[in-house]
């Protein structure tokens, strides 16, 4: 990756602008309004739930998709122009490789598609391959590699022309483990060496570990926008998130529940307390009104808990 | 339970129209084009193109002529076709009459030669010196010869009654003796009848034409039959088959790989190479080049395979091979992205891709030949480049003909190509933008 930043990037314009972006299809407004900007060599994470909007946003900065209002600019030049699509590398959610290709033919494809040709097109591959952890592999059809190996060799593809900005769309959906550690390793490899990354995902823990920015998208709307912990600070101050499931008669217990300020998701009472000792009263309500605690435990707000905060459901839902 | 899954299966069909449409239309629409073919519908027989060249001018040969107009059976032709609004081109002499079935305008054309008249019977042994009519044949139609044949016998027994009596008269004096004056006033008599019969049925504007049976080459007309085209090709059909079936697999094949485009839109790999430095034009451009190579590839394997099983004279005709051979595969690789491109599951591209190309194949030639097919079908098949491809084909392998003859197959498969290309770029839109 040491031509990640091309020319454009020596521009002074922002990675990646979208002002006001507005996307409908038919009446459903996929994305409505958002405004965000990606620095240089930083990793955004956009976090929200599936159907939030995260995928029509990227498309529209890849320029595959065109905004019905706003604007949406990589290094200055409007999306889809052949100077945005340069600076670009796109990993889409689907794995968007040649199943009957081997490793190496579907980088080399991909790689003349970017343009690159003769050595230059060799090296290019042979540092993804490496990159990816795939250079053993090379030789081996697609579609006998394991579903970590293929998201890895998506990826790989999505950035075969060393691109200034790198936009990952929920790499690591339905890989195991040990393939998403290594999928992050990757990521990070990349933040070292100066790319910038735009990463959508609906797993908190991935954007916690990866993202120097987060911003959180529901209903097509960024909802909230800054640092992991300015997001939380924000959002619960200094407060402790008290976890708690309760046994007893189900009618009266949302009602307790929001009595107390708290909120009630499928069966599970979450509750924001200034301090920990606070704890105590919160438990002495609960056996006075005929709920006995099952399951109680104290946590440090997290991005989940920020989400429920702004919208009252969880990430997943 | 039974009903339960026959229920679900009733619903699923109902749901899929492209199966509804393999399981109902083509059944239908290959029941119909067969039984026009094969069905005997007598307004829509096959008319057999018929060069007739009149040496003799005489009142006989005349006759005869007439006679084969009046056949409903025949398209009598004694000058090439006018050009609209030019005059009528002059009359068909024996040479040209023997170009044109070379090219392939009729596939059989009548030479009347000068003096025939004098002697139009084929009775006895003097008359091989006689002159007689010439039958010249392109072999790739065996059986319009024969019709032509029989319906020369037929004409001969119908329309020249008195031409056959006056005939017999002067057969039975030369053999059997001079007649009697009173025999041969009996015999004037009868004459001036027939003669009178022959003029009545020559001026009637519309002879019903009856169904006819040939007499054989042996008849009352003697005949040489000569095949101008084909006659020195013992494997005769064998190009006009590798043509008509490898351009219906060809399009096959086409609208099979043409598919890849589904599948690269469903798996998400058609929206990241959009994404790249490749438009939609590019990506089209090469899948329509890399089908194009594909099925020209394909043509030379079943032409060479058709060399070395079948004797097919294919290393003496390869400048029109490569250059019917390169516009083939581009017509039918283009047809394939138009579909491809229309449609929104590999199962709608099966079906339909399956239905157009057995509809097009059985009329445009590639199933059998054309001219078993009534007239109004085989223009139909104009509109297949499975009929532009075997006449195109055929004019190489079977005629010998030079390149430039293949001008209007060329014409026409390449803007076909063309047109399919344009559609399926136009159609493609859908898959630009969102």
């Amino acid at each position: 990756m040491a031509t990640a930043v091309s020319a454009a990037a020596a521009v002074c314009a922002p990675p990646v602008e979208v002002e006001g972006f507005v996307k409908r299809f038919g009446a459903h407004a996929a994305v409505n309004g958002v405004s965000l900007s990606l620095r240089a060599g930083e990793c955004l994470g956009l976090l929200g739930p599936n159907g939030a909007g995260k995928t029509t946003l990227i498309r529209g900065i890849v320029g595959r998709v065109l905004p019905n209002a706003g604007s949406i600019c990589i290094f200055g030049a409007n999306a889809g122009t052949h100077a945005a699509r340069k600076a670009l590398g796109w990993v889409p959610q689907e794995l968007a490789i040649y199943p009957r290709l081997t490793c190496r033919e579907n980088l080399m494809a991909f790689g003349r598609y970017q343009g690159l040709s003769g050595k230059e097109l060799d090296n290019h591959a042979a540092w993804c391959l490496e990159w990816a952890a795939l250079a053993d592999r090379a030789g081996e059809p697609t579609q006998q590699l394991s579903g970590g190996m293929k998201r890895r060799l998506n990826m790989a593809a999505g950035i075969i022309h060393h691109p200034s900005v790198v936009l990952m769309d929920e790499p690591t959906v339905g890989v195991d483990l040990q393939s998403r550690i290594r999928i992050f390793e990757m990521i990070e490899t990349l933040r070292e060496q100066g790319a910038s990354i735009l990463y959508t995902t609906h797993y908190m823990e991935e954007a916690e570990r990866l993202c120097n920015r987060i911003a959180v998208i529901d209903h097509g709307r960024i909802i909230a926008e800054g640092a992991h912990e300015e997001l939380v600070r924000s959002a619960f101050g200094n407060s402790t998130q008290v976890v708690a499931r309760f046994s007893g008669p189900a009618e009266g217990l949302a009602a307790w529940v929001a009595a107390r300020g708290g909120t009630l998701n499928d069966g599970v009472a979450h509750f924001t307390l200034q301090q920990p000792a606070e704890i105590a009263a919160l438990l002495d309500s609960a056996a006075a009104t005929g709920f006995e605690p099952a399951d109680v435990s104290l946590r440090r707000p997290n991005l989940e808990s920020v989400f429920l905060h702004l919208t009252g459901r969880e990430l997943r839902d | 339970m039974i009903s339960a899954i026959v229920r679900t299966a009733i619903t699923g069909l109902r749901r899929d129209r492209a199966a509804l449409a393999l399981s109902f239309v083509l059944p239908v629409a290959f029941f119909s084009i067969f039984a026009m073919v094969f069905g005997g519908e007598h307004d829509t027989i096959p008319q057999v193109h018929l060069i007739v060249v009149d040496q003799d001018q005489s009142i006989a040969s005349r006759e005869l002529i007439r006679a084969l107009e009046r056949e409903g059976s025949l398209l009598v032709s004694t000058h090439p076709e006018a050009s609209r609004n030019q005059p009528a081109p002059p009359d068909y002499t024996a040479r040209s009459a023997e170009e044109a079935v070379k090219r392939g305008d009729a596939p059989v054309a009548l030479i009347v030669p000068a003096g025939w008249g004098a002697h139009p019977m084929a009775f006895g042994p003097d008359e091989q010196q006689a002159p007689k009519i010439e039958l010249l044949s392109d072999q790739s139609d065996p059986i319009a010869p024969q019709i032509v044949n029989g319906m020369l016998q037929k004409a001969a027994m119908m329309a020249m009654p008195a031409s056959m009596a006056a005939e017999g008269m002067q057969y039975t004096q030369k053999y059997l003796g001079t007649f009697t004056p009173e025999q041969r006033q009996n015999w004037q008599k009868s004459l001036n009848y027939l003669e009178q019969l022959q003029k009545d049925r020559a001026n009637k504007p519309e002879a019903q034409a009856s169904s006819s049976s040939g007499f054989g080459s042996g008849g009352i007309i003697a005949v040489d039959t000569r095949a101008v085209v084909g006659e020195h090709q013992n494997k005769s059909l064998i190009s006009f088959y590798a043509a008509a079936i490898g351009v219906m697999f060809l399009l096959f094949t086409a609208s099979g790989s043409s598919g890849s485009l589904l599948d690269e839109a469903e798996s998400g790999t058609l929206d990241r190479v959009l994404s790249s430095r490749v438009t939609m034009t590019k990506l089209l451009a090469g899948k329509l080049a890399f089908n194009t190579m594909l099925a020209f590839v394909q043509l030379v394997v079943m032409f060479l395979w058709g060399w070395a099983l079948f004797h097919l004279e294919f290393f003496g005709h390869i400048p029109g091979f490569i250059v019917m051979g390169l516009c083939t595969a581009f017509a039918v690789a283009a047809f394939g992205m138009p579909l491809a491109s229309l449609c929104r599951t590999r199962g709608q591209l099966g079906a339909m891709s399956t239905l157009l190309i057995l509809v097009m194949s059985a009329v445009g030639g590639s199933m059998f030949p054309r001219f078993m097919m009534p007239a109004a079908m085989q223009k139909a098949g104009l509109f297949t480049i499975n009929a532009w491809a075997i006449d195109g084909f055929t004019k190489v392998f079977w005629r010998d003909l030079p390149l430039i003859s293949l001008w209007p197959q060329v014409s026409v498969l390449l803007a076909i190509g063309l047109a399919m290309f344009v559609a399926a770029r136009r159609i493609a839109r859908r898959w630009e933008f969102s």
